[in-house]
């Protein structure tokens, strides 16, 4: 369609990546807003990314709740992709770093938390979809903050009155070096934790995208509207955008892992005797 | 670059948004999302996940179970089987064992009794020899008796009353084997 249109008479322009496409416009529920931090918000928007999002969880309702019904004890190959994943976070993730007592308890959590993940990460390489559910900060953030509640919460019923003063005060270090250790203890474990998960995630899959843009943006630009031998600098953009493609994969994947171990990880310091 | 002419030039004036800003309906979908897919994850498809890992634990120890049970059964069998064997092994042995010495009973019993026939019928024929002899002897000499005694009378013409002939004949017998027995 671009081809020809721009088959007219301007060649098109090149257009690079930008923020502004991680906040395309709200087209639903544009009323009521809020003010918020001083701007109008819509408190029921939805763009196109929440609309990303909501195709995303719907696939992994769909896929999930159909998946397992009528599961037999001998699995048809159908069923075996369903339990693949689902044995993959189970053994994989909740039960080897927590055991099986604590990680029955978690897993309901552990399992959302990289399902959803890796949902709204495929989203990005998914064509038409085309942008990932996690690179605007709300999914990140929230489930930074369920991952945070998660393993305080874990802490606090396990060890109560105990868990802050095992997790500030680390036994075996000489009173006067909780002077150092424990504004050090508290910023990493209270403060850095939700703040890095949340970036960590969202940087990731937000820089992913600008790359992916940044190359077929340009791959289209040198096709169609440079001319002389700038298409064949296309050929080049184009093999890197498929490669880098293949590498949102993989980062999509890997990810979703990270998120949900580190959860994990911290519920299991959490748990912990001491640290 | 060549083709900073053909940029476009940001639209709108509002000026690019902070992404660390989360929006309030990103923050809200996020977390009706992720309430709905919990829940779904947690009352749903995790429950079901584990009542099929139990059913398949059930289904692989009563397996195992079934297969002790097959193999205890086999070897129990297997058991039966030997101690019949030995005792059919055991029992076969001592038929033979019999056998043998109810052959040489036999064997033993036949010599016994053949021999025994044999003397017997020896025996028999000593007797019947005997007895013949003795029936000769007899005769021979009730015979011998008369015809001496008859002849006697012939030549010396005289009866005798039969006491005397009798005695005469005894005596004359008596003298007989007297003079056999000496000759």
């Amino acid at each position: 369609m671009s081809l020809l249109a721009s088959a007219g008479s301007e060649p098109e322009p090149f257009h690079p990546p930008s923020i502004s496409e991680f906040f395309p416009q709200v087209f639903l529920f544009q009323e009521p807003t809020i003010a918020w931090l001083g701007e109008e918000d819509p408190i029921f928007g939805i763009n196109r990314i929440m609309l990303v999002r909501f195709i995303a969880a719907a696939v992994l309702i769909l896929v999930f709740v159909l998946g397992t019904r009528r599961m037999r004890i001998i699995p048809t190959r159908a069923q075996s992709l369903v339990e693949l994943p689902l044995g993959f976070v189970r053994d994989g993730i909740a039960y080897d770093l927590l055991g099986e007592k604590d990680g029955k308890r978690f897993l309901p959590i552990i399992t959302t938390i990289f399902f959803m993940v890796l949902a709204m990460n495929l989203t990005g390489v998914i064509p038409f979809l085309n942008i990932a559910g996690t690179s605007v900060i709300g999914v990140p953030l929230v489930l930074a903050l369920v991952s945070y509640v998660a393993f305080m919460w874990a802490g606090i019923k396990k060890h109560p009155g105990a868990f802050f003063k095992n997790a500030l005060f680390p036994s075996g270090v000489p009173w006067f070096l909780y002077i150092i250790v424990t504004p050090i203890e508290f910023v990493s474990t209270f403060v850095l934790r939700p703040i890095t998960l949340t970036l960590r995630l969202m940087m990731n899959l937000f820089v992913g995208h600008l790359l992916l843009v940044l190359f077929f943006a340009a791959t289209h630009f040198f096709m169609f509207s440079a001319g002389g031998l700038f298409p064949l600098l296309g050929v080049g953009t184009l093999a890197f955008g498929f490669a880098f493609t293949a590498f949102e994969l993989l980062v999509s994947v890997l990810q979703a892992y990270v998120f949900a171990i580190l959860t994990t990880v911290y519920i299991q310091l959490a748990l912990a005797e001491e640290h | 670059m060549l083709t900073t002419p053909l940029f476009l030039a940001e639209e709108g004036a509002e000026g690019t948004p902070n992404p660390l800003l989360p929006a309030f309906y990103d923050i809200l979908w996020s977390s009706v999302i992720f309430v709905v897919l919990l829940l779904i994850f947690w009352k749903v498809v995790l429950p079901r996940m584990q009542a099929l890992l139990d059913e398949r634990s059930a289904a692989i120890e009563g397996g195992i179970k079934k297969a002790e049970e097959a193999q205890a059964e086999a070897a129990a069998a297997l058991e039966t089987y030997t101690t019949q064997l030995a005792e059919a092994r055991a029992e076969a042995a001592r038929i033979k064992d019999q056998a043998r010495t109810d052959a040489a009973k036999i064997e033993a019993d036949l010599k016994a009794r053949a021999n025994d026939e044999a003397e017997r019928i020896t025996a028999q024929a000593h007797q019947r020899i005997e007895a013949e002899r003795q029936a000769a002897f007899s005769s021979l000499r009730t015979e011998v008796g008369t015809l001496a005694i008859d002849l006697s009378e012939k030549v010396v013409g005289e009866s005798m009353d039969d006491a005397r002939s009798a005695a005469i004949v005894d005596r004359f017998l008596a003298d007989l084997e007297r003079d056999g027995a000496t000759r």
